[in-house]
């Protein structure tokens, strides 16, 4: 009833570009934002923030350049988590080696590196497809795995292997608390959301879609295959070389090249096709499902354990982990195959409709 | 020179293995299209129910008879591989008949955690250890030709020729019986094939039985090799770039691709590796796999993919 256009009419060509044509659409986004920026702050405890709040923004920001290549330019990518290393690795090396490297400066070179590196891997692209490419992208990760954990430069040949970066600071302010780099994330992840979103809109977005739905029709049209593909790997990587870069400096700190394991890779990957293929949205929504449901289920299956009188062991704890999600994976793609944000938008239809069927 | 054989046969030998796991992905993907990442899951769970009851079935029968106990094993394990085949396609597959790749693919990532979950509650979590007497000592070869003779590992010649066999008789089985030919008329079109009377669910777990048996027995081999543990899953990964490499669709393709892949890990890891520091094995097969794809996509032994507008 409160969700339909009647009486919004658009006089200009402005207004019927706008992102969210309908009023209702606009105030709810805003609202959303100005919730994560003024009230999240001040309900969230330290364990909200360091466990939850800032891994999700931050992989929702990886999952979101995933499902530009993924979702809108259709090449199925398993080499994400080494494009995150590549990312969070070049702007280590940038801030270590170049004396007064602005935090921000050196996170987005870190994403700069990620997108050369995407247009290499991204060559095979032209050639294989499919099944094919997934594998084919699975080179970069273990190539990746493999050279930051031997080839010393990358990690200012640290002893134990490891890197880590000191204090954070961004134009005189110093990210310490656990609020402080919640909304360092919150600002990152609504700035690359809305170019995501514009990007998606545009003419390069529109290349990507048709090489996505028909490669060949698309090529027939005039649609140069090489450079939409090949500037949809760059510009995923990018993004997700920020989220890297982000995940390393802001949520762990120090980390090993294991936190950018092959795992890493098949967990984007799910964020995208459980939250929606060729949906900004579902990148969201995808990275809430895969980042709160294990803790969600860790701190539930004891309790509810204790509620009929069984203790279960900590490895029985674990394996019913991985099965209760492994199902829910499964019940998701069976009920919904197109992803949450499929669920989302039926939900938005039928609120218009309300209190009709049809 | 006898260093370089050893260090070929040596490649030879654990390329056979690898294409065991690729020979399931092959399978799975020849009859229905889907991309089974949960093979190394279900080789995990195959090698955990042939380790578990063949214990119990010795502790139960008091250790007299090993063969006796390696026999319940095997056929407890292949029973366990039928219900997961049954399983899988009774709550997963049939619901999913149509779906793009990439949802399949993503909904047998799902099946490999339960999978993995599943089986470590049932037959537990920690590392155990097949013997189906497998010789473990090592036999010099070749005296004759070479200074020293060449070094093998009698369990892994023995791996090979199981592996041979195996292979020989998926072929015989896809080529002459009648239900190969249905398993090959449903890869080719689903809809041809159920319109002359091939029951579509009925083959998928057929399919599925054959790759849990496959697994069986590369859980076999690579369980009395490795012992059986968590570890088992991510042969998984090792195997893929042997079946990007040979073909999705040539059995044979898998074979060769195996070879292939194991002689180049093993010549890489001991000529190339250590100018570079060490462990390149597993990217350098990718990377092989990735040579190959650029000149032709569908792999060595794949069928040509057309693109029809």
């Amino acid at each position: 009833m409160f969700y339909r256009e009647n009486g919004q009419f658009k006089t200009s060509y402005v207004a019927d570009q706008q992102i969210f044509t309908i009023a209702q659409d606009k105030w709810f986004v805003y609202g959303l934002i100005a919730f994560a920026a003024l009230v999240v702050p001040m309900l969230a405890d330290e364990y909200m923030f360091r466990a939850i709040l800032i891994p999700f923004l931050v992989l929702s920001l990886a999952a979101l350049g995933v499902n530009l290549l993924v979702g809108y330019c259709g090449q199925i990518t398993l080499g994400a988590g080494a494009f995150m290393a590549i990312g969070a690795y070049a702007a280590y090396n940038f801030m270590v080696r170049i004396d007064g490297m602005p935090l921000i400066l050196a996170m987005l070179l870190g994403g700069v590196a990620a997108a050369g590196f995407g247009i290499l891997f991204g060559i095979p692209s032209l050639r294989v497809r499919g099944l094919y490419l997934a594998v084919a992208t699975l080179a970069a990760q273990f190539l990746c795995d493999w050279a930051f954990l031997r080839i010393g430069w990358f990690t200012n040949y640290s002893s134990s292997g490891s890197v880590s970066v000191g204090t954070l600071e961004a134009f005189g302010w110093v990210i310490n608390s656990p609020v402080e780099k919640y909304l360092f994330c919150l600002a990152f992840v609504v700035v690359f959301a809305i170019i995501g979103k514009n990007l998606t809109r545009a003419a390069i977005g529109r290349q990507w879609m048709a090489i996505r739905d028909m490669d060949v029709a698309a090529e027939v049209i005039g649609i140069r295959p090489m450079f939409a593909k090949l500037s949809a790997f760059a510009v995923s990587s990018f993004f997700v070389g920020v989220a890297g870069a982000l995940w390393g400096f802001v949520h762990l700190g120090s980390w090993e090249p294991a936190a950018f394991s092959v795992d890493r890779s098949f967990q984007l990957l799910f964020m995208v096709i459980i939250g929606g293929m060729g949906s900004i949205m579902g990148s969201f929504f995808g990275a809430a499902f895969i980042v709160i449901l294990p803790i969600f289920l860790n701190q539930f299956l004891p309790f509810l354990g204790n509620l009929v009188g069984v203790s279960i062991s900590t490895a029985g704890v674990s394996h019913a982990e991985i099965i209760i999600f492994g199902s829910l994976i499964i019940f998701f793609l069976i009920v919904e195959p197109h992803g949450l944000a499929r669920l989302w938008s039926i939900a938005k239809q039928k609120l218009r409709l309300w209190p009709f069927p049809h | 020179m006898a260093f370089f054989i050893e260090t070929l046969l040596g490649g030879l030998m654990s390329g056979m293995l690898y294409s065991l796991v690729a020979l399931g992905f092959v399978l799975i993907f020849k009859a229905s299209g889907v991309f089974n990442f949960a093979q190394g899951a279900m080789v995990l769970v195959a090698a955990l129910a042939m380790a578990r009851f063949s214990e119990w079935a010795n502790a139960a029968l008091g250790g007299d008879s090993l063969f006796l106990a390696n026999l319940i094993g095997i056929v407890g394990a292949g029973a366990v591989m039928f219900v997961v085949a049954w399983g899988i396609e009774r709550f997963v597959l049939r619901k999913l008949v149509n779906q793009e790749g990439a949802t399949l693919l993503m909904v047998t990532l799902g099946i490999a955690y339960v999978l993995e979950g599943l089986g470590q509650s049932f037959f537990g979590s920690e590392i155990y250890s097949i013997n189906v007497g497998m010789p473990k000592e090592p036999v010099i070869m070749f005296e004759g030709l070479f200074e020293g003779g060449v070094l093998i590992n009698k369990e892994d010649f023995i791996a090979a020729a199981l592996a041979a066999v195996l292979v020989g008789s998926l072929t015989v089985f896809f080529q002459k019986t009648a239900i190969g030919r249905a398993l090959r008329a449903v890869a080719d079109d689903h809809q041809a094939a159920q319109s002359v009377g091939i029951p579509l669910n009925k083959t998928w777990v057929v399919v599925w039985c054959v790759a849990g048996l496959v697994a069986l027995v590369a859980g076999i081999i690579w369980g009395s090799k490795l012992g059986v543990q968590f570890s088992l899953v991510t042969v998984a990964l090792r195997a893929l770039p042997v079946v990007i490499l040979g073909g999705l669709t040539s059995v044979p393709g898998a074979i060769v691709g195996g070879l292939i892949i194991g002689v180049g890990e093993k010549l890489s890891e001991v000529y190339i590796g250590p100018m570079v520091g060490g462990g390149i094995e597993i990217w350098f097969a990718y990377v092989m796999a990735l040579i190959v794809l650029l000149f032709r996509p569908q792999g060595l032994f794949g069928e040509k993919i057309i693109n029809r507008v």
